[in-house]
């Protein structure tokens, strides 16, 4: 063996000679050299099926013509890909593929970038010797995002493969056998994957298509515009394929450090929000009637500018957690102008008081997240929260067997095994995670924790759950903390945050915050958060401002406590810019500024990990709507401000140094609730107005119900019965809905999802609620 | 399905798809419903969809109710070239019904098969309830119907 390293092996392929390593697939070496090999059923982040045959090719002393996807290197190997044994092998199933598929190229979606059609004119012959009949497979219904077209099946199988390995949801299989094989579900069902849409960029023929895309326009009349998602921190890459100036459907980018090349259906159908007739065209003032009159823009900025100086320091600014990192810094700069201090963009958290040790929030970065072998999750919907993260612990679940343990309010649908999990009411969730830090026993160090922490610790007993978990952690390489969503805006955030990082210290693990918004990280570092002696959002309500900045945010649906939103803004004059109208705004604002949407701007946006990402515009913003930093700015060179001397957005310059933020450090007490709480859950497609107007994506499963739903023995004991209507009471308010009876939810909680135009005007997420028969 | 479970290592509990739908379907009388893959898949640990898969693959899975008895007739090459189409015809003429059909009082379903079932030697043959029969005769095909209830 002439290679200096073992592991490598020296191979040919049409004559270009390099090494690859060893057990490494003959295809893979010739995508890194640059050699093309037709195929079809193969994908570098599947599992390899060799199904399809397509990739055939000439090995040397090989008696037959080998899988290139299936056939690993060997020291001496010489490839040939193009002689004649290889392509007329490739030829030849060539025909057979297309003897069953239909010759309707002209009416599928897929003509025009489609792997069939591409490599039918490679290799495919010009005239089809099959004169039998075509068989014809019946069409299946899977939901409202993917369309299927079963004839045109070719049976690569990575439709399934992506969803048992990636997904991990099979919810697709090959049903029969032979000529008869189909792909389908077998029972009428949808595919409920939240991360469905990649079966359409897998699928090589048009078999599977994006629905409400379906004839809208051709591939190559189609622009690819680079953008990224602002629905969740993974910032995934994606590409907008827009006409003239409209966005008519999203594709994922390849970005190996975030979304890989995947994305979710969220990042992928929440476009069609964009198009919803609550847009925002124009700017818009509130007369001395209280009726609106629509202005232009130099009418409304005078009224907004009014607006402001009026409140001068007096202002509360509550901004969207999705927003650019160039509009929190414009708008943090605007606020200090005025000698303000009160800005906020975590507007479904509840408690803050430890602001100064939130320095870091995402220790493991989003390309090491699979590479855990103990994970603790708490309180995170993970597949919901961030559908790619889901991806990245699922990935370590099936890579790594990593030992997931999770405590939850509900038994998740996790699309991976949990060594264990503990299921309990949120109030008793901190309980957990003490129990935890006190089977942790020596190695956690109770010195670093705040006193009242620390004596809580102390009294905690360590249960099964809390001692095996412990242990796991204890005795993994790479232990991962995740804190999701629900747990962040637990009225006791604080202290699970603080419980998080030091289990995550004790066992040398990392701890990863998954904050709700697609920008969090950049609303830290550029200081859409509070500094020292600035209000945080929850103390804004209680004291309320003088003027109100509310920046693409909907007061009924973006806060944890939408009727104390909308008292605390009727105490002021509200300035809101944002890129949908709601009945919310109309009734709450007095100005109103028309914004271009994330994919209409630009701008920049800050992963979870801290990656920045550049996004353009992809498409128009429509009427008179103008990107966030041109209304700051504007906005701000009119107030005589400092930090507005900019033209163009590329010549402003940004921070190197993260924001500073508050300092003052101490938790409530302990309280431990009695009776029932709200489990006010957000839905995974409810978590701005983009996706709430996306028809496709209120038309799933995963949407939003307008529900209660609780533990069968809570009903029971209750004396209520489930299907029918009850009434659930928060403080004053009060909501007639259907009861449903679920036991994956924890006894003493009720789930009555937030952020949904039904429950807008109850209180708190996570508060106290009743329910009784109606 | 536990005796089939005791022979595969704990985590391939896969292994023992096949032999638990054929217990399923044997306590079915002959067949196997969507209640009763999903009820395996779940015993099994399995997504639905794997148990699906394996189900319809196997011609000796039934998805659809059947009659008492099955007759398989093989048609594959060797019982071809010794006069299978005439042992289908004979067959199906006796019974009123084609391949693939069962009588109408629900005593015989005939299977259509799809390969070989590997008694060559015994051309042409056919296979009633699981118990081969080999080289066929007309005779000897009436006996083999009559016997069933």
């Amino acid at each position: 063996m002439n290679s200096p390293d073992n592991n490598l092996v020296n191979i040919e392929i049409d004559g270009i000679a390099t090494t690859a390593a060893k057990g490494s697939m003959i295809i893979e070496v010739a995508d890194r050299i640059g050699v093309d090999i037709p195929r079809f059923c193969y994908h570098p982040k599947l599992s390899i099926a060799a199904s399809c045959r397509m990739c055939l090719v000439d090995v040397e002393k090989a008696p037959k013509p080998m899988p290139a996807c299936a056939t690993p290197v060997m020291e001496g190997m010489k490839v040939f890909t193009e002689s004649k044994r290889a392509v007329d092998a490739q030829r030849g199933i060539m025909e057979f593929l297309l003897i069953n598929h239909p010759l309707d190229c002209p009416i599928c979606d897929q003509g025009g970038e489609c792997e069939l059609q591409d490599q039918a004119v490679g290799y495919g012959r010009s005239v089809s010797r099959f004169s039998e009949s075509k068989r014809v497979v019946e069409d299946k219904d899977i939901g409202p995002l993917v369309q299927t077209e079963m004839t045109r099946c070719i049976h690569c199988t990575r439709c399934v493969r992506f969803l048992e390995e990636i997904a991990g949801t099979d919810e697709l299989g090959g049903i029969g056998r032979g000529d008869r094989l189909e792909i389908g579900t077998m029972v009428a069902r949808s595919i409920d994957s939240e991360l469905s849409g990649n079966v359409i960029d897998v699928c090589p023929v048009g078999a599977l298509t994006n629905k409400p895309f379906r004839f809208s326009a051709r591939a190559w009349e189609l622009m690819a515009r680079a953008s990224v998602s602002s629905h969740d921190g993974v910032t995934s890459n994606l590409y907008y394929h827009t006409r003239r100036n409209e966005i008519l459907r999203c594709v994922p980018r390849d970005n190996e450090a975030l979304n890989e090349c995947w994305i979710s259906d969220r990042d992928r159908y929440s476009h069609y929000g964009l198009r919803s007739d609550e847009r925002l065209h124009e700017p818009m003032v509130k007369d001395s009637n209280g009726s609106w009159q629509i202005v232009d823009w130099d009418v409304a900025l005078d009224a907004a500018a009014e607006i402001l100086t009026d409140a001068g320091e007096d202002l509360g600014m509550l901004l969207s957690p999705s927003a650019f990192n160039e509009e929190y810094l414009l708008a943090s700069r605007l606020l200090k102008g005025l000698g303000g201090k009160n800005i906020d963009s975590r507007l479904r958290e509840t408690t803050f008081t430890d602001d100064a040790s939130r320095q870091i929030q995402f220790e493991c970065q989003l390309s090491e997240m699979a590479k855990a072998d103990a994970v603790l999750l708490i309180g995170s919907n993970i597949h919901e929260d961030a559908p790619i993260l889901g991806h990245k612990v699922r990935q370590a679940w099936l890579k790594n067997q990593a030992a997931i343990y999770a405590v939850m309010p509900r038994n998740y649908n996790y699309h991976f095994d949990c060594a264990e999990t503990s299921v309990i009411e949120p109030g008793k969730m901190l309980g957990q995670l003490l129990s935890i830090a006190k089977a942790l026993g020596e190695s956690l160090d109770t010195r670093s924790l705040q006193a009242n922490v620390a004596n809580a610790v102390e009294n905690a007993a360590a249960d099964e759950f809390a001692t095996h978990a412990a242990n796991a952690l204890k005795a993994a390489d790479n232990a991962l903390l995740l804190v999701g969503k629900m747990a962040l805006s637990h009225p006791q955030a604080d202290w699970i945050r603080a419980l998080a990082q030091a289990i995550s210290q004790a066992v040398a693990g990392r701890c990863n915050l998954i904050a709700d918004g697609g920008n969090s990280t950049g609303a830290r570092y550029y200081g859409a958060q509070p500094a020292d002696g600035g209000l945080d959002v929850a103390q804004m309500l209680e004291n309320p401002a003088k003027g109100w900045v509310l920046w693409n945010v909907n007061p009924a649906l973006d806060f944890d406590h939408p009727a104390l939103v909308q008292t605390a803004l009727a105490a002021g004059k509200v300035l809101a810019v944002s890129s949908f109208n709601s009945d919310a705004i109309l009734a709450n604002a007095d100005v109103i500024l028309p914004l271009a949407a994330t994919a209409e701007s630009e701008g920049s946006l800050m992963s979870f990990d801290g990656q920045l990402q550049q996004v353009s515009a992809a498409s128009k913003a429509p009427g008179m709507s103008k990107p966030g930093w041109k209304i700051l700015h504007r906005l701000g060179t009119q107030l005589g401000l400092e930090g507005f001397e900019f033209s163009r957005l590329g010549s402003l310059e940004m921070p190197e140094e993260c924001a500073a933020v508050r300092t003052d450090f101490e938790f409530a007490e302990l309280e431990v609730s009695n009776g029932l709480n709200r489990l006010g859950e957000v839905g995974i497609y409810s978590v701005n107005a983009e996706c709430r107007q996306s028809a496709p994506l209120q038309d799933t499963h995963l949407a939003s119900r307008a529900v209660i739903s609780m533990n069968p023995e809570d009903i029971s004991t209750r004396d209520l019965s489930p299907g029918a209507t009850v009434t659930a009471t928060q403080g004053d308010q009060q909501i007639h809905l259907v009861l449903k009876s679920d036991p994956s939810i924890a006894a003493g909680c009720v789930l009555l999802p937030a952020a949904m135009a039904e429950t807008a005007h109850l209180g708190s997420a996570w508060a106290a609620i009743e329910v009784e028969a109606k | 399905m536990d005796h089939w479970l005791s022979k595969f290592p704990p985590e391939h509990k896969r292994s023992a798809v096949i032999q638990s739908l054929m217990a399923a379907q044997d306590q079915n009388g002959g067949w196997l419903t969507n209640e009763l893959m999903d009820a395996v898949a779940e015993y099994l640990e399995l997504p639905n969809v794997q148990v699906y898969e394996v189900a319809s693959f196997y011609s000796m899975f039934d998805l659809e109710p059947t009659g008492r008895h099955k007759v398989n007739i093989c048609t594959n090459i060797s019982c071809m070239l010794r006069g299978a189409e005439e042992v289908v015809a004979h067959i199906e003429n006796q019974l009123g019904i084609k391949m693939g059909e069962t009588t109408t009082d629900g005593r015989i379903t005939l299977k259509v098969e799809e390969e070989c079932l590997a008694a060559c030697c015994g051309a042409p043959m056919m296979v009633v309830d699981g118990h081969y029969h080999e080289n066929l005769t007309v005779d000897k095909i009436n006996a083999i119907l009559e016997g069933l209830d």
